[in-house]
């Protein structure tokens, strides 16, 4: 650790900490208010006739659609997430990364774990940066893994 | 939906047809409500202003979103998103037109699979990207 450094060992051995499961109930309608909300007309997004005649069971979600918008049925005991307070009160995001393997659509029951998967600092513009890479991984009813998504945190 | 595109139809250096979004504050409200992101930068002028920025701005992950709008139109129903992200490394403010773009970087075959990468980005109204990223995304072939 260099001299004057903000990352402490507390927030070093939270690193790869998975938490438990949050488990997420998927609905037709924060789909249809998230497309709405980017102002894509895709039917594929609200038309669940459409979805259908493509082999969906239902409406699927759009790329960008982060599932944690739904409502909770059971959420962890302790909160996910990095349980240590960044020295820093302004945020920014700086970056998100979707990796799919199957479309989300509704009526899926997906169960949500997370973990910090990376942490560092930079010097900024506006002084020292600290950044913060979470991960999210989600899977379907089955089991199968339908979607990860990592999160680059800036506070500063 | 527009008319579906074919692996053997692209070429590395063909554009990815852009996606012009015009953000306003109410845009923004929308989607601090169907995100749940209700980050005071996005909307509060005077909180924006404490915090050094020069007002309000777009949310990075409604810029995201907008990339992934970009893919999903390119691809088409029959194509797919393996996956794809970007750095929102400027701010970006309602007002100003913004406009999703792409290039090919390469194709290739993997297994099943037809894939082309590409660079994609979002600029502003002066042609300065403010939110540069990748993608992996999957054609259906023709064979």
């Amino acid at each position: 650790m260099t001299q004057g450094s903000v990352i402490t060992d507390e927030m070093r051995k939270a690193i790869g900490v998975e938490s438990e499961p949050t488990i997420l109930q998927i609905e037709k309608e924060p789909i249809r208010r998230f497309a709405e909300a980017i102002g894509d007309p895709n039917p594929v997004y609200h038309d669940e006739e459409y979805a259908k005649k493509l082999g969906y069971r239902s409406v699927i979600a759009p790329p960008g659609f982060h599932p944690q918008y739904s409502f909770p049925l059971k959420k962890p005991s302790r909160p996910a997430g990095p349980r240590f307070r960044s020295p820093f009160t302004r945020m920014l995001n700086g970056g998100n990364e979707y990796e799919f393997s199957q479309p989300i659509q509704a009526g899926d029951i997906l169960s949500m774990t997370s973990r910090l998967a990376d942490i560092y600092e930079r010097p900024g513009r506006m002084g020292p940066m600290l950044f913060t890479i979470s991960e999210e991984i989600f899977r379907n009813q089955k089991g199968e893994t339908v979607l990860i998504m990592r999160h680059t945190g800036i506070s500063y | 939906m527009a008319n579906q595109l074919f692996w053997e139809d692209i070429e590395a250096g063909a554009s990815v047809p852009p996606l012009v979004k015009k953000p306003t504050p109410r845009q923004l409200v929308q989607w601090a409500a169907a995100s749940g992101d209700y980050y005071e930068i996005h909307y509060d002028k005077d909180y924006a202003l404490s915090n050094r920025l020069p007002g309000i701005i777009v949310h990075g992950a409604l810029k995201g979103s907008w990339l992934g709008e970009l893919l999903s139109n390119w691809v088409g129903d029959k194509g797919k998103i393996k996956k794809y992200g970007c750095s929102y490394r400027g701010m970006d403010i309602p007002g100003d037109t913004l406009t999703c773009k792409g290039t090919v970087t390469k194709k290739y075959t993997d297994g099943a699979d037809h894939v082309v990468e590409a660079e994609i980005w979002l600029e502003n109204g002066k042609g300065e990207k403010t939110t540069p990223g990748t993608a992996v995304v999957v054609f259906p072939s023709k064979k």
